[in-house]
């Protein structure tokens, strides 16, 4: 990849204006709310599309391209199947809890709805999570810098951080979401030409299927029946099952980095509509990563040309491959924005979840709000400190997407169990609830322990997280189940606005008919049907 | 809520609209060979130049409409 003045210059005018967003708004930051949740006042449209960025890191971006190059169209799953009915549910059925409840984190619903033991036990192993998460941007972004600017790697994971740290620590939430809209803009203008241009150089779909080294690369599908006959390794069980339902309602419904965007809103249709409006770009999102990912191994079946032998280069390498000189700079700087806006999320969410679930509940409490403002800037130093650590520990890693879904098959996967009884099932009692999700995490442990030790066996490591989040789920809702029948219920005043049974719904009859979230839902999951069959 | 989010985006997209343009007028063409001969430059620093120009109405709009 050779860059010209005009690329470093395109770089550079970006990270002077995501700097210069952070110092915009550091007046504004006055209060404990402004900082953390925005003080509730953002428009949906840049909520839902800082939610949909939130979710935009190295994974999505890097991971995807990686995966569509080795599995193929298979990996439209984890946008069709499973991204799109978990964003509606979240925005119907569970938005009106979460901003409804004026929870100010996850786990601060958790303590509403069952106790404070429930919510401790969440809020640390998210803040373990979110800390181990976060390093996979910086790796990401580290390994661009080290091939771009031949910088050693530490000193590029340090860069990048620090640009990081700094807009979060001036402008808090509202700087992450605002730089995480104009990095959408960036990425979509910095991705699609590689779609337009990639697609050119097949010669359109039908090129591209007779290239793909496999024909079954080419259906979303058709393949999906028997575990052998896919290159993940996965029966239809284990895929709708396991990623469609567990995994990705688990990450969508309870990850605090998503749905603190949606607590950031002005008002509760506002919170409804943010992983609506944010479904819409998902939903189109194959074709910026899944296309060029097939594109390349259509152009590089050994990996011997563009590839150099990895997966993981599929996009970079295509933009070195399609883009000329100042195009170049776009898409650097929109590969960037994906992995700056990663991290952020991460770092935003972490800090929320640091100073009020656990520094103001059991390490200081009591101080006034200015202390914990000032707490909240000191955590993000600390998040994006921790997560330098982390970008080492990926570099031990050789594939980023396995090392993701391993983290939320632990975490996430238990928690939803613990969130659908609990917002469904008004007897689930609060002592459930802890021993639920405690003994939902030691599942996942123990299958992770005798996968590690192959004691049991999958055919790839994404089968082993698919059903690892299955293990952990269930036995999450039996425990929770068991418990329930044996403790004494709450009482059921103490539940209104928690508990979907106990709760009067929103009223939307005044609004008119596009701003509706159920019509919305209703709309997108159409449209998603229709992708779906167009590429079985 | 102060700063108009637009605003920036349409100014860092009209920047980089006018730079990709004059950049793909002023380049020897040769560089365009991997993008299909097509000056990918200029039609789509174009596209970007109008997607600023366009946020950064709604923005000045917004404003005006803010502040009577």
């Amino acid at each position: 990849m050779h860059l010209h003045i005009v690329d470093y210059a395109i770089i550079i005018i970006y990270f002077v204006f995501v700097l210069g967003i952070g110092f915009a708004l550091r007046g504004r930051m006055k209060t404990s709310e402004d900082f953390f949740l925005s003080g509730r006042s953002i428009p949906g449209w840049i909520t839902g599309l800082a939610f949909m960025s939130a979710n935009l890191g190295a994974l999505e971006v890097m991971g995807h391209a990686a995966n569509a190059a080795k599995y193929g169209m298979f990996v439209n799953h984890f946008y069709w199947l499973a991204a799109m009915p978990a964003m509606c549910f979240v925005g119907v059925f569970m938005m009106p809890f979460y901003y409804g409840s004026k929870a100010r984190s996850v786990p601060e619903y958790l303590r509403k709805r069952y106790d404070e033991k429930t919510r401790t036990l969440n809020a640390l192993s998210f803040a373990v999570m979110t800390l181990l998460v976060s390093g996979v941007d910086l790796y990401a972004m580290a390994i661009l810098f080290q091939r771009l600017l031949h910088w050693p790697f530490g000193a590029s994971v340090v860069a990048s951080a620090a640009v990081v740290a700094i807009y979060i620590y001036l402008g808090g939430l509202t700087s992450s979401i605002y730089n995480e809209v104009l990095q959408f803009f960036l990425i979509v203008f910095g991705f699609l030409p590689l779609a337009i241009l990639g697609l050119k150089a097949v010669g359109g779909f039908a090129g591209l299927k007779e290239k793909l080294p496999n024909p079954g690369y080419a259906h979303t599908w058709a393949n999906i029946w028997h575990a052998s006959q896919n290159p993940m390794g996965i029966n239809w069980f284990g895929t709708i099952f396991g990623l469609g339902f567990v995994l990705s309602f688990g990450y969508w419904c309870t990850d605090f980095l998503v749905v603190q965007r949606g607590l950031a809103a002005r008002d509760m249709p506002s919170a409804q509509r943010t992983p609506l409006i944010a479904a819409v770009p998902k939903m189109f999102f194959p074709l910026m990563v899944v296309l060029p990912g097939l594109v390349a191994i259509a152009l590089d079946p050994h990996l011997t040309k563009y590839l150099n032998g990895r997966y993981d280069n599929a996009l970079p390498a295509m933009l070195g491959k399609f883009y000329p000189s100042g195009l170049l700079g776009i898409g650097l700087t929109a590969l960037m924005a994906s992995f700056m806006s990663g991290m952020a999320g991460n770092v935003t969410a972490f800090n929320t979840v640091w100073t009020f679930d656990i520094y103001q509940t059991h390490v200081n409490p009591g101080q006034p709000d200015r202390h914990y403002l000032k707490m909240g800037r000191l955590a993000t130093v600390f998040a994006v400190a921790v997560g330098i650590g982390t970008a080492f520990i990926v570099l031990r890693f050789n594939n980023l997407m396995d090392y993701l879904q391993l983290l939320f098959a632990f975490f996430n996967a238990p928690l939803f169990g613990t969130f659908l009884l609990g917002m469904f099932w008004k007897r689930t009692t609060a002592h459930s609830g802890f021993w639920g999700l405690l003994s939902g995490i030691i599942a996942a442990a123990a299958h992770y322990s005798l996968y590690h030790y192959h004691v049991i066996m999958y055919p790839s490591d994404m089968a082993a997280n698919f059903y690892q989040a299955i293990w952990a789920f269930s036995v999450c809702v039996v425990v929770t189940v068991v418990v329930t029948m044996f403790t004494e219920p709450r009482k059921e005043e103490e539940l209104v606005g928690l508990v979907y049974s106990l709760t009067p719904k929103p009223r939307n009859q005044d609004l008119p008919w596009y701003e509706r979230p159920g019509i919305l839902a209703v709309g997108i999951l159409a449209l998603c049907t229709v992708l779906n069959i167009i590429f079985w | 809520m102060g700063l108009d989010i637009r605003l920036p985006i349409g100014i860092i997209f009209t920047v980089y609209g006018g730079i990709l343009i004059i950049y793909g007028l002023v380049v020897d063409p040769a560089i365009f060979v991997n993008s299909a001969g097509v000056n990918i430059d200029v039609w789509w620093g174009g596209a970007m130049l109008v997607f600023g120009l366009l946020m950064g109405l709604l923005a000045f709009r917004a404003s005006r409409r803010a502040a009577p």
